[in-house]
């Protein structure tokens, strides 16, 4: 039998943090903007400009700690990280190096119904670098330092992860933890929340770890996922048939769905981090600590438990509790129609898809909730017809008005006049005098296809129910 | 000091020694180096480091808006710039490796 592989990974993350102002200077620090317009002497590094620390930042990232369970450093300070790249113009980065903010957290995730702790290494603040383009015919790059000197947090991992699939629970719950504390977009694809994983595999059986490569500009959960299980079958292959793995860093390559190392030769990494002079250091109170304690969010987890407690099924649960907004959007619903499962699977189905195909943001949803619960009660309680719903949710999204009013414009109210249906029924039967004696002769079953014929004759809008009833007390007696 | 210690240090900091100058250095480094390990004979076990010499702490900014430099004025002393006057314009560096962001962000869009 052949050795089998068990792969370790580790992640770090990089989160921008969505805050007026630059980290250590007051430019702004809003996404895009016109190329090299949003920099001051201190984020172009001009000689003579001096880093002040923005306090929120500080703030943002003891509360991305707490939140991941966190030791809080009372004594920090930054250090800078020297290399020489045109996207860093100072020649240095100010980052943390052996005192961060915060170290020693997890976070639990759950895979395949396993509860597993990730263990969180260190969590610390840095600054952003700028951006490159690369333009090719002219054999130069440009330069737009706009992003320079925003605010980056990094979160780093134990090597505790055993599969892509726990990578990516990882990144997940992680994303939907940070998003509810407001601090960052926490976009992969926009790039406020970048991850890269590291990875080596060993002999199942053996505790020494292998050597690792490292996988960067993944913008998507789907991309983390299949670089992450193309890495772990790459190196296994290699290492049977008696190759090395070399420690590398490597690009996802979408068109040819593998991992290929990076141009370029890799010198060996050598930041000679010292103390950031221009910075003091900072000291932390027991009182910044617990306010910002306070100021946490009641976590994705613990929201969602609370809605498996209320009756929804789990699928429902996760998928509400990705946003905080859409979290609080449900609960907003349930003070109008206080039916949570009717609710979340509305909230989960044809409501998400309106919301996805019209590209509006589960934080930001322009259905005042009352409209969107009482629509929700109208199509289960039977003032829709089946066939309106679609029509009647996307009338909803297109005008914002009120579903009762809609029903009545649009003329698609459910029929539930006893009389009206019944004269329905008639016609079927007459219509339909093969099956309607088969029903007469026992044969109860074939009910079916006339209820089916008269909700067709009504284009959808007779209640079914009705439909059905009217049919045994005239066919079955 | 070994010679490829001279030319690590000469390439971290991006520059180009000819064959003599790294002969001057490496004596001239050494000679600092050994002068700094004086420093080790001290007994500093129990001894905090001490990463900074002034007692200041806390410097957070408090200070309001302040703009940003006209675009004009943030290009003024660059080398070179690209066609349209927007961006710092450099050597090629694809292929290199930027320690923080991999491949480097694209700009503009
Ligand atoms: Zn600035």
């Amino acid at each position: 039998m052949s050795q089998q592989y068990e792969p370790v990974i580790g992640l770090e993350v990089h989160l921008e943090l969505h805050l007026p102002q630059k980290m250590f200077c007051s430019c702004p620090a809003e996404f895009g903007g016109e190329p090299n317009t949003q920099v001051c002497p201190v984020c172009l590094g001009l000689p003579g400009s001096l880093p002040v620390v923005n306090r929120e930042g500080v703030l943002a990232t003891i509360r991305a700690g707490l939140s991941l369970g966190c030791e809080i450093a009372t004594f920090t300070k930054f250090d800078r990280k020297n290399y020489y790249y045109p996207d860093i113009p100072k020649g240095y980065q100010i980052s943390q190096y052996d005192l961060p903010l915060c170290r020693k957290g997890s976070l639990t995730i759950d895979v395949n119904g396993k509860s597993k702790v990730v263990g969180i290494t260190r969590v610390h603040l840095e600054e952003d670098t700028g951006k490159l383009a690369h333009v090719d015919d002219r054999n130069e790059s440009w330069v737009d330092l706009n992003r320079a000197g925003i605010a980056l947090v990094e979160i780093v991992t134990e090597p505790d992860m055993h599969s892509a699939e726990e990578a990516v629970a990882y990144l997940k719950e992680l994303k939907a933890i940070l998003s509810y504390l407001n601090i960052s977009d926490c976009n992969m694809e926009e790039g406020s929340l970048r991850c890269e994983p590291n990875i080596s595999v060993r002999p199942v059986g053996t505790s020494t770890l292998g050597t690792k490569t490292e996988i960067k500009n993944l913008n998507s959960f789907k991309v983390v996922l299949q670089s992450v299980q193309h890495e772990i079958h790459r190196q296994s292959a290699a290492l049977s048939r008696g190759e090395e793995v070399a420690q590398e860093t490597r690009l996802w390559d979408e068109a040819g769905q593998k991992t290929v190392a990076m141009r370029g030769k890799e010198t060996a990494q050598d930041y000679r981090y010292f103390p950031e002079p221009d910075i003091p250091p900072l000291e932390i109170s027991k009182e910044e600590i617990e306010t910002a304690r306070a100021s946490l969010p009641t976590p994705p987890k613990e929201r969602r438990k609370a809605l498996v407690e209320k009756g929804i099924p789990d699928y429902n649960a996760e998928i509400i509790v990705r946003s905080q907004g859409y979290a609080d959007y449900f609960e907003a619903c349930l003070s109008t129609y206080n039916e949570p499962h009717k609710v979340s699977n509305l909230l989960i189905g044809g409501f998400l898809q309106e919301l996805n195909q019209r590209g509006i943001s589960e934080e930001d949803i322009p259905i005042p909730p009352e409209h969107t619960a009482t629509y929700c009660r109208l199509s289960e309680e039977g003032g829709i017809g089946k066939a309106a719903r679609k029509q009647v949710l996307a009338a909803l999204f297109d005008t914002g008005k009120d579903p009762e009013s809609l029903v009545k414009e649009l003329g698609v109210s459910q029929v539930e006049d006893q009389d009206e249906i019944g004269k329905m029924v008639d016609q079927v039967i007459a219509e339909n005098e093969a099956i309607a004696s088969q029903v007469r002769g026992g044969k109860t079953s074939a009910i079916m296809a006339l209820v089916g014929q008269t909700m067709k004759l009504s284009k959808g809008r007779a209640n079914p129910q009705i439909v059905q009833e009217i049919l045994k007390k005239k066919l079955e007696g | 000091m070994k010679r490829e210690d001279v030319e690590h240090v000469a390439h971290l900091a991006r520059i180009q020694l000819s064959e003599e100058e790294l002969q001057t250095f490496g004596a001239q480094l050494e000679s600092i180096l050994g002068y700094m390990e004086k420093l080790g004979e001290l007994n500093t076990d129990d001894v905090e480091p001490m990463p900074y010499a002034v007692d200041v702490k806390n410097a957070y900014r408090d200070n309001p808006d302040h703009s940003p430099l006209p675009r004009d004025a943030a290009l003024k002393n660059a080398p070179q710039l690209d066609p349209e006057g927007k961006f710092f314009a450099v050597p090629k560096v694809i292929g290199e490796i930027s320690p923080n962001q991999g491949k480097s962000g694209e700009a503009g869009s």
